[in-house]
Parts: structure tokens; C-alpha cells; sequence
């Protein structure tokens, strides 16, 4: 599904990624874990070109997203990522955080069509061959109800139905967390990126995010997980990355990486976290 | 003092009964037309500017704009209001022509002045956002420009409220000077009155209580947008 194919990042002078070559297919779940200034949140965040690549390149659905002339947007709506710090749209109530981005892009899509339909019409009038104009089944309030519902349905998936209209000021970081999660899931997103999920909760808190992740991941989403929680990354990956200095060190499920690492920086690591 | 009543009389005189209110009305009028026309244009344009200067800088076009915005902000601040309003009354208007009225004139060009000076306000205030609304926007699939506008302008201008009551305010007070191009706001109005009446103590007095009530009313309804903008921080 995602092809990644000597990738590189530097900031400056600093080579941050130094070539890292992987796959990511359909339906894994990839546990990214290594020390502090690895790289894996870099290398998280060039996935989805939140961070320009430098060198290399990422094929997601037959296109190269470090191809600077991809238009980045398009395909960053099949991408979902749930950063560290939750950035919920401080200005929008909970409801409107999940709405935001599938209602803007589907009423601009409706506005692009009415407009291309208008200059097609003005055409015709002199083409001999007219052309078909574009097919239009929905209204404007019809998707606002869609994408409404759509919300109110992943809400209370979580439990939080009764929160659709506060402002995330309010909420509680697990409850932010989880919101995050599923503004993203309000995409159809084909992969989850999720960028140290839990690292920024209180320790009561980090459960409840935790087991929504394990639920998507039984459901079968594809999804790239950095993360500090090695139960976690044990029970949840089917493959596991050790990164070190910008480099992939060691890789493979994680049974056997867990219990009997091979690559003595990665055993130096484990020794210590776990 | 002793003459003071006598000076009450004139003005009152001239105020009532030879229409001297009407004047103080239109000039009123203007007052505030200028300064809330200019402010809105002014934060347009300054939001615009703020856009384009916070913009990433690797690639040409944005820096060719942050070249011309900090052209316009130098030019803009560099220059007394007053020297502008010359320069755009019987500079600018004859060569090109135009046909506009003063008072137009004085709202585009308090417009592009204060443009200027928004644009800053408004660079600070679109930093003080936290830049993982930014990231959030775009990682959903949200262009640039309408992460800007949805998400991080929101956020912005409600931190820079207050300054911008401020600005409001600036601008209420610069637009005493318009009659340097013929336009008559609250100045004209009450010179008027003083001059018929050769008596200027009383006139001026009012001027100054009718500045300063504007400016607490100014003061109040900020205060008040605040906090309706504030509704999203309250914790209930």
C-alpha cells in the first residue's frame, strides 16, 4: 500500500533520515519504536509530507507523494494522522472539528462541478459534439446532513455523543485523544498515521485511547503506530520497526523481536524500556 | 470665568439655530465612516500581507510577495497620514485621473494606512496560534489557504482583539485630519462653529467630550465582542 523507497530528511546540516527502505501493506499494523531523536516521528510525519522528503520516495496508491508537483491534499485525505499534542481546531465545537474538513472538501467538490457544468453548457453552445455535463445527485443540504450524521455516528461510537457541541477546551486529554482519532476516521481514511498517541496523557488516560486504536486495528485498518507503550506496540503491531540514528536497525514481528533481538542496539534499547 | 456663560450662548446660538448640529452630524458621519471603512479595509489588506509573510519561503512566488509586502509596510508606516492623504489627493487622483470624492479618498487611503500597521497585529497574532492547528488542518486534507482562513485566522483575531480596538480607536483620532483634503468630519464641523461665532473655547471643548464618549463607546463594544469571541476558553 505505501512503498517506501530510500527515504531521506535532513534539517540543514542534519541528515535526520538516512535512507530507509520498507513496504507498508494492506491491513498491517506497523509499530514504529526506537530512542528519543530516532527519527521516527520524522519519518512518520515524510509519510504524509507534513515534512518534505529530501530525497527518496513514497509511493501511496501508484503516485509519489515526494513528488513536489502531487497535489499533497487529495491524497493526504486517505491518510489519517493523530498527532501527540491532539490539535483539535481550538475555534470549532467537537462536532464541528469532525465536519470541518469532509463537509469543506465535498460542498468545494459540488461548487467546482456546478462551475465546470456552467462553462460545459457555454461551450456546448458552439461545440457540434456536446459534451455531457457532470452528474450532480446531491444537494447542498444533503451533504451537510451525510457528513452531520456521519459525525454523530463516530461520536457515539466513543461514548461521546452528549460532548457534539462544547468546545475542546473542556474536554479531558483521553476525550481529546479520541476525538482526534475520529475527525480522522471522518475521512475513510486507508491508512492511520498516529504520531506517539499517548505520550502527551495522564497515565489513567492512556487506556481508553489506546483500546479505540485496538479496535480500528481490529477492524483492519492499515496503520503506522510511533509509540513508547511496548505492551501496547507488542499486542497491537504484526510488524515491528526499530529505528535508530535514521535508520531502520531491525525489523520482523513482534514475538520474536521482543523476546530475542538481534541487533545489539535495539537489545541495549529493549534492556532498557521494558 | 465670568464670560463663560456669554461663551455657552454664542455656541449655543450657532449649534441650534443656524444649523450648526446638522454640520456636527455629517462630520460625525464621517468620523466614524473613515475610521470603520479604513479599519475594515485595513484588516483585509493586513491579513492578507500577514498570510503571504508567515507563508513557508521555499519557493519563488511567496518570496517575490513577502518582497512587495515589506515594500508596502515600509512605505505605509514610513510616511505621516497626512503627507498621504496629499500625496494621494493631488498626486495620485489627477495622474490617474480618477474621479473620487475626499471622503472616499480619506477611506482608501486610512484603509491602505492602517493595512499596514494591521498586517504586524496580525502576523503576531496568526504566530501566537499554536502551529499544530496548522498541521491538523492540513493533515485532514485541508489546503493552505483555507486552513488559514477556517482555523488559524479564526484564532488569531481573537487574540489580537484587543490591539485591534486599539487600532480602531488610533484611527478614530487620526481622522482629524482629513480637512487637509476637503473632507469635513467632527474638526471641520466645530471650526465652522467657531469661526461664526468668534468664539473657539467652548467648541473645542465639546469636540474633545464628543472624541473622548466615542472612544469609550469604541472601548465598550470591543470589550463585549471579546467576550462573545472568548465563548470557545470558558470552561462549563
Amino acid at each position: 500500500m505505501i512503498d517506501i523507497i530510500d527515504l531521506r530528511k535532513s534539517f540543514g546540516n542534519v541528515e535526520v533520515l538516512k535512507g530507509i527502505t520498507t513496504t507498508i501493506k494492506e491491513g498491517e499494523k506497523v509499530a514504529v519504536i526506537g530512542p528519543s531523536g530516532s527519527g521516527k516521528s520524522t519519518f512518520l510525519r515524510c509519510l504524509n509530507c507534513m515534512e518534505d522528503p529530501t530525497g527518496g520516495s513514497i509511493i501511496f496508491e501508484g503516485v509519489d507523494l515526494a513528488d513536489m508537483k502531487v497535489d499533497i491534499n487529495i491524497h493526504r485525505r486517505h491518510m489519517g494522522m493523530v498527532f501527540q499534542q491532539f490539535n483539535l481546531f481550538n475555534n470549532k465545537t467537537v462536532l464541528g472539528n469532525i465536519m470541518l474538513a469532509p463537509l469543506h472538501i465535498r460542498l468545494h467538490d459540488l461548487r467546482m462541478k456546478k462551475l465546470k457544468n456552467v462553462f460545459i453548457r457555454v461551450g456546448n453552445v458552439f461545440r457540434r459534439n456536446k459534451k455531457s455535463l457532470y452528474e450532480i445527485n446531491t444537494t447542498r443540504q444533503e451533504i451537510k446532513d451525510e457528513v452531520r450524521e456521519n459525525a454523530l455516528r463516530l461520536l457515539k461510537r466513543i461514548g461521546l455523543e452528549e460532548k457534539a457541541d462544547v468546545y475542546p477546551s473542556t474536554l479531558s486529554g483521553g476525550q481529546k485523544q479520541r476525538i482526534a482519532i475520529i475527525r480522522a476516521l471522518a475521512m475513510n481514511p486507508k491508512v492511520m498515521l498516529f504520531d506517539e498517541p499517548t505520550s502527551a496523557l495522564d497515565p489513567e488516560m492512556v487506556g481508553e485511547v489506546l483500546d479505540l486504536i485496538k479496535q480500528l486495528a481490529d477492524e483492519g485498518m492499515t496503520m503506522v503506530i510511533v509509540t513508547h507503550e511496548m505492551g501496547f506496540a507488542r499486542e497491537v503491531a504484526t510488524r515491528v520497526l526499530f529505528m535508530d540514528e535514521g535508520q531502520i536497525l531491525e525489523e520482523g514481528p513482534p514475538d520474536t523481536f521482543f523476546s530475542n533481538p538481534q541487533n545489539p542496539r535495539a537489545k541495549e534499547f529493549l534492556s532498557k524500556v521494558l | 470665568m465670568g464670560n463663560f456663560d456669554k461663551k455657552l450662548a454664542k455656541f449655543w446660538d450657532i449649534f441650534i439655530n443656524n444649523n450648526g448640529y446638522t454640520k456636527v452630524l455629517t462630520g460625525l458621519q464621517n468620523t466614524l465612516l473613515i475610521a470603520v471603512l479604513g479599519l475594515a479595509i485595513g484588516i483585509v489588506i493586513g491579513t492578507l500581507i500577514a498570510s503571504i509573510k508567515v507563508m513557508p519561503k521555499y519557493k519563488r512566488l511567496p518570496r517575490i510577495l513577502d518582497k512587495i509586502c515589506t515594500f508596502y509596510v515600509g512605505l505605509f508606516r514610513g510616511t505621516p497620514i497626512v503627507v498621504q492623504l496629499l500625496v494621494a489627493y493631488y498626486v495620485v487622483l489627477p495622474l490617474l485621473g480618477a474621479n473620487m470624492t475626499s471622503i472616499n479618498v480619506c477611506i482608501l487611503v486610512f484603509g491602505l494606512n492602517s493595512g499596514a500597521y494591521v498586517s504586524e497585529i496580525m502576523r503576531g497574532g496568526i504566530m501566537s496560534v499554536d502551529p499544530g492547528q496548522m498541521e491538523a488542518g492540513r493533515a485532514v486534507g485541508l489546503s493552505y489557504s483555507v486552513t488559514m482562513m477556517k482555523i488559524v485566522v479564526p484564532q488569531a483575531v481573537k487574540n489580537i482583539l484587543p490591539t485591534l480596538g486599539n487600532e480602531l480607536i488610533a484611527l478614530v483620532k487620526e481622522t482629524s485630519v482629513v480637512s487637509f483634503v476637503g473632507a469635513s468630519d467632527l474638526y471641520v464641523a466645530f471650526s465652522y462653529i467657531g469661526t461664526n461665532s468668534y468664539e473657539f473655547m467652548v467648541p473645542y471643548l465639546v469636540m474633545a467630550l464628543i472624541y473622548i464618549v466615542l472612544v469609550m463607546i469604541i472601548a465598550m463594544l470591543v470589550k463585549a465582542m471579546e467576550r462573545s469571541l472568548r465563548k470557545s476558553d470558558r470552561h462549563n
